[in-house]
C-alpha cells in the first residue's frame, strides 16, 4: 500500500533521496532549484521513481520539466495525490 | 603507417593495484593479482577517485576507465589544459561486454519487484559505449567517440583504429584503450558452461598443465598523438606505436584456428605496416589465455612469423584476462617493459607442454639484451569471434 500524501511526508522523502544522488544534504531546501544542487533530468527520474514507490504518485515528463525547485516538486506530489 | 603515431601518457587499473607503474613493476617482480582464482581490482576504490554522482552515473566498466585516463592525461601533460583543439581530440575505449553488473543488478529488479524498480540509469550505465562517453565527458573532449566491441581484442582494436584516425587527420590526438569489469555471477557463470575458465584457478600460460584462464577485471589508457605534433609541443614520449595489423579467422564462434592463420595475419600486418622484418622483434607480449587451444594455436604463430627465439610472455599469468580491457593494459605494460629493456615473467610456468617449446620467460623477468637497438615488440590480442589485432610498439 501507498503511503499517505502529507507535504511533510514528502518532504521528508525528497531531502532524504537528494543525498544519494551526491547532493549535499546542508544544501538542501524548499527554495533551492535543482540547477544549484546539480540534479539533472536523470537525477529527477529516480526521484520520480522513488516517489511513485513511495506513494503511487505518477510524476511524467511535462510534470518533471515544470519544477524547478525542491518545493516545486514537493508541492506537485501533494497536488496530483488530491 | 606514415605519420608517426607517439605515446605520451599511460593509464592503468588493475588486480595489481591502480596505476600503470604499479601494473608493471609488481608483474616484472613476479607478483600475482589473482586471488582465490580470480583477478579483482581489489585495490581499487571508486571514492578515491570519483565524486558519489560520478560513481553511481557509471558502471564498474566505465569508472576504471575514467581513473585510468585520469592518469594517462596527467601523465602526457594534459592535465590543467589540453594541448589541442579538442574538436579534434577523440576518445576510443574497447570492451568486450561492457556494463554487465549495472544489467544483471536491474534484471533481478525486474524479476524480483517488477518492470517499475529498474533503475531510469540502467541503459545509459551498461551500454557499451559508456566509457568512451564518460571519459569524453571527463576531459572535454569533442571529437569522435565510439567504443570497439570485439571480445577480447576489443583494446587493442580500439588503439589501432585510434591510430588510424590521427593517420587519417579525422584527429590529432586519441585518448584509447579497454576497460572491463565482468567478475559477475552471469559472466562467470557463462565462460564456466563454455568450459573455458581454469578450474584449478591458476594462469598458466602454455603449461602443459594449463586449464583454462582466470577473469580479471580492469581497464587501461593511453594517449596516442600525431608524433610531429607531440614533439613539437615538448611532449614526453614514451614510446612509438609504430604498427598495427587486424585480421579474422572466419573459423570458429570461440576457437582458434589451429594453425595459427588470422593470428599470423594479423601479426605480419602489424610488422609490415611498421616497417620491420621478423628479426628486428625482441620481445612478444602474447595473448596467452592459458587456454589449451590458445596457446598452442599462438606459439605455431609466433614460430611462423617471428621463428624460435624470441622471448614470449603473458601479462594474464599475473592478472588474468581481462577480455577488452586485455590487449590495452597488455600495450602499456609491454611500453613499459620495452623502455627498461626488460621482458617480465610468465608466471606459473612448470612444466613444458609438447610442441609449445618458445622462450616464455618462465617465472622470472629477464633483461633483454638488445645491443644499443630500438626495443620493439609485438603485443597480440585474439577475440572469440576470430578477432585478431597485434600492435607493434617501440621504444627508441
Amino acid at each position: 500500500m501507498a503511503a499517505t500524501v502529507t507535504p511533510e511526508a514528502v518532504e521528508k522523502t525528497v531531502v532524504e533521496a537528494l543525498p544519494q544522488f551526491g547532493v549535499d544534504e546542508s544544501q538542501i531546501s524548499r527554495d533551492a532549484t535543482f540547477e544549484e544542487l546539480d540534479v539533472d533530468s536523470l537525477d529527477l527520474a529516480e526521484l520520480s521513481q522513488i516517489i511513485e514507490d513511495e506513494y503511487g504518485v505518477q510524476l511524467k515528463g511535462d510534470d518533471v520539466g515544470k519544477i524547478k525547485t525542491v518545493g516545486d516538486a514537493i508541492d506537485l506530489v501533494v497536488a496530483k495525490s488530491g | 603507417m606514415n605519420r608517426e603515431i607517439v605515446v605520451t601518457g599511460v593509464g592503468a587499473v588493475t588486480p595489481l593495484g591502480v596505476g600503470s607503474r604499479t601494473l608493471y613493476e609488481r608483474w616484472r617482480a613476479g607478483v600475482s593479482g589473482i586471488q582465490d582464482g580470480v583477478g579483482a581490482a581489489t585495490e581499487y576504490e571508486p571514492t578515491d577517485y570519483l565524486s558519489i554522482k560520478e560513481a553511481r552515473r557509471s558502471d564498474r566498466f566505465a569508472q576504471f576507465a575514467m581513473v585510468a585516463s585520469d592518469e594517462a592525461l596527467a601523465e602526457a601533460g594534459w592535465k590543467d589544459e589540453i594541448p589541442y583543439d579538442v574538436n579534434r581530440v577523440a576518445t576510443l575505449i574497447g570492451t568486450g561486454i561492457g556494463g554487465i553488473g549495472t544489467l544483471e543488478a536491474n534484471h533481478k529488479k525486474l524479476l524480483d519487484q517488477g518492470p517499475k524498480a529498474v533503475s531510469p540509469l540502467s541503459i545509459p550505465l551498461l551500454m557499451g559505449n559508456a566509457a568512451s562517453a564518460a571519459v569524453s565527458m571527463r576531459h572535454g573532449l569533442r571529437g569522435q567517440s565510439f567504443a570497439t566491441l570485439s571480445a577480447c581484442a576489443a583494446g587493442a582494436h580500439a588503439i589501432g583504429t585510434a591510430a588510424r584516425m590521427i593517420q587519417t587527420g579525422d584527429a590529432d590526438a586519441v585518448v584509447t584503450g579497454g576497460s572491463e569489469a565482468a567478475l559477475t555471477p552471469l559472466a562467470t557463470a557463462a565462460f564456466g558452461a563454455l568450459d573455458a575458465l581454469s578450474d584449478i584457478g591458476i594462469s598458466r600460460p602454455f603449461d602443459a598443465k594449463r586449464d583454462g584462464f582466470v577473469m580479471g577485471e580492469g581497464a587501461a589508457v593511453l594517449v596516442l598523438e600525431d608524433g610531429e605534433r607531440a614533439r613539437a609541443r615538448g611532449a614526453n614520449i614514451l614510446a612509438r606505436l609504430a604498427g598495427y595489423g587486424a585480421s579474422s579467422d572466419a573459423y570458429h564462434l570461440t576457437a582458434p584456428e589451429k594453425d595459427g592463420g588470422g593470428a599470423i595475419a594479423a601479426m605480419e600486418a602489424a610488422l609490415r605496416d611498421a616497417g620491420y622484418g621478423p628479426q628486428d622483434v625482441v620481445y612478444v607480449n602474447a595473448h596467452g589465455t592459458s587456454t589449451p587451444l590458445n596457446d598452442r594455436a599462438e606459439t605455431i604463430a609466433i614460430k611462423h612469423v617471428l621463428g624460435e627465439e624470441v622471448p614470449v610472455s603473458s601479462l594474464k599469468s599475473a592478472i588474468g584476462h581481462l577480455l577488452g580491457a586485455a590487449g590495452a593494459v597488455e600495450a602499456v605494460a609491454t611500453i613499459l617493459a620495452m623502455r627498461d629493456r626488460v621482458a617480465p615473467p610468465t608466471l606459473n610456468y612448470e612444466t613444458p607442454d609438447e610442441g609449445l617449446d618458445l622462450d616464455y620467460v618462465p617465472n622470472e623477468a629477464r633483461t633483454l639484451d638488445i645491443n644499443g637497438k630500438p626495443a620493439v615488440a609485438l603485443s597480440n590480442a585474439f577475440g572469440f569471434g576470430g578477432h585478431n589485432a597485434v600492435l607493434c610498439l617501440e621504444v627508441a
